[in-house]
């Protein structure tokens, strides 16, 4: 797993306060980790944070899942 | 007339994180006062405050017990102390488990004095340092005065009035009044009601000290600080936590064999129309606000047995207590009367509720709790009994809590032993 992979399912972990072995990459973050749409964009604040990249808000909204969130932040970050 | 009992208790503060220990640990005349250790307190003029401990200390507060992980991470500390001692009160109540048709009739009213204050500290420097973008999504919801009844009404399904007092330092006693009444009209059957605060941080510190409320002059010695009706007395201390009642109605807690505390017999309110932050100096409104109290109880002062007192060891301890004497005339003799805010600090919107639950708990088990550090009793004193250093057994049948608040607001509460 890469080390993008690896961060990004730490934040989702405190973000959400879920069990790690529930954040593999394909669940999705409203359907099986009980997110709401504000958490997505807190989510996505976080990994801006972390990661130092931009996630307009177009993309923001196509994450759906723990891999889109991995997969965008290899393909954008510095 | 629906009459409105007490049927659930819960609290969180500085002395403990449930009913019984803080309750144990204030009639054991221990103070929840000591050096702020939230925030570096350099440059501020009061370093010192009564915090909720956190869950490994002795008397410490776990919020994981009650309150999501999510939610606490989302939300300012009052929040996650009114969410829990809103559970501890209906835990107690034996109504973690309604049926759909009670919940349509249980409400809250769970206040809160300022409200998220260290989260629009935090989140306001955020925005300064890194811009608008870096601000949480849960800003707005995650500091609102009205989120613990929200919050609460969420996680228990509870569909009745959603209500929430904001009065400054009445709010607890502002909000178990209006929801009693609540109950009263049939509004509803049950309601959670009280009030909490959390406001230790750099900018509430600061705010109050600048407003010359706050103790400055002990900060080598915390738990000497708060020291109502003590010469030597010079501001109030900080603290923080929430109280929380389960009020019901009468013949619905019978009904379903609930234990029952006490009745809620009397609630009064005014206004100063003096002064922002200075009490009238003659105490005109808080005298008016018992006096409203009493009457709505119809009782006489004889009545009274214990008054648990705004008395925040500043200035005005005395002005509120002259109005006492006066209300009380001879009787003055009978009543016990002592400020608990001398182990707990002052918790702002969630003392009136806290403080209630301690007028309860008197009646409950006949002791009145002690007033810390009354060594030197200011001029006036005299011939009250302010139960100082220690706790006191006696009878109590029934108790007064005043609160009073910043824009000259007040609030008296009575609370009586059932008789059928």
């Amino acid at each position: 797993m890469s080390d993008s992979a690896d961060k990004v399912k730490k934040i989702v972990v405190e973000h959400l306060g879920v069990e790690a072995d529930k954040v593999t990459e394909e669940a999705s973050f409203i359907d099986d980790l009980g997110a709401d749409s504000l958490d997505i964009v807190e989510l996505v604040m976080a990994f801006e944070e972390e990661f130092g990249v931009e996630i307009p808000d177009d993309a923001a909204e196509k994450i759906a899942t723990v891999k889109d969130a991995i997969d965008y932040i290899e393909a954008n970050k510095g | 007339m629906r009459r409105v009992v007490v049927t659930g208790l819960g609290l969180v503060t500085p002395l403990g994180g449930d009913v019984e220990t803080s309750w144990k640990n204030l009639l054991a005349g221990k103070s929840g006062a000591g050096t702020i250790t939230r925030f570096d307190t350099t440059d501020q003029k009061c370093t010192i405050a009564c915090e909720v401990k956190p869950a490994d200390h002795e008397y410490g507060f776990d919020p994981m017990k009650r309150v999501d992980h999510k939610v606490q991470r989302q939300v300012d500390p009052f929040i996650v102390y009114g969410i829990d001692a809103a559970g501890q009160a209906l835990e107690d109540a034996g109504l973690s488990d309604m049926t759909d048709e009670q919940k349509l009739r249980a409400g809250c009213s769970i206040g809160s004095g300022i409200g998220g204050l260290p989260g629009i500290e935090s989140e306001s420097l955020l925005l300064a340092e890194k811009g608008p973008g870096r601000v949480s999504p849960h800003f707005v919801h995650g500091r609102l005065i009205n989120l613990i009844s929200g919050q609460v009404s969420i996680k228990y399904g509870l569909m009745g009035p959603n209500h929430a007092v904001v009065t400054a330092c009445s709010t607890g006693a502002h909000s178990i009044g209006d929801a009693a009444r609540m109950i009263r009209d049939d509004d509803a059957d049950i309601m959670l009601a009280g009030g909490a605060e959390s406001t230790i941080c750099p900018i509430g510190i600061a705010g109050f000290a600048q407003a010359r409320a706050l103790n400055m002059s002990s900060n080598d010695a915390p738990e000497k600080a708060s020291r109502p009706y003590d010469k030597d007395r010079d501001g109030f201390v900080m603290g923080e936590g929430a109280g929380v009642v389960v009020l019901e109605e009468y013949e619905h807690a019978k009904a379903r064999g609930a234990k029952i505390y006490a009745e809620v017999v009397g609630y009064g309110l005014s206004g100063d129309a003096y002064h922002v932050t200075a009490p009238h100096p003659e105490g005109f409104g808080a005298f008016r606000s018992m006096e409203m109290a009493l009457k709505k109880a119809g009782m006489t002062p004889a009545d009274i047995d214990y008054i648990n007192a705004h008395g925040t060891s500043t200035m005005a301890d005395t002005i509120e207590l002259g109005a006492v004497k006066r209300l009380f005339g001879n009787e003055i003799a009978n009543v016990s009367m002592s400020s608990t805010k001398s182990a707990i600090g002052h918790l702002l919107g969630g003392a009136g509720a806290v403080e209630s639950i301690f007028c309860i708990l008197a009646i409950r088990d006949q002791i009145v709790p002690p007033t810390l550090n009354l060594d030197n009793p200011d001029e006036g004193t005299e011939g009250v009994d302010l139960v100082p250093h220690t706790a006191k057994k006696r009878a109590v049948k029934a108790a007064l809590n005043n609160s009073f608040g910043f824009g000259g607001t007040n609030a008296s509460l009575i609370v009586k032993a059932v008789e059928d």
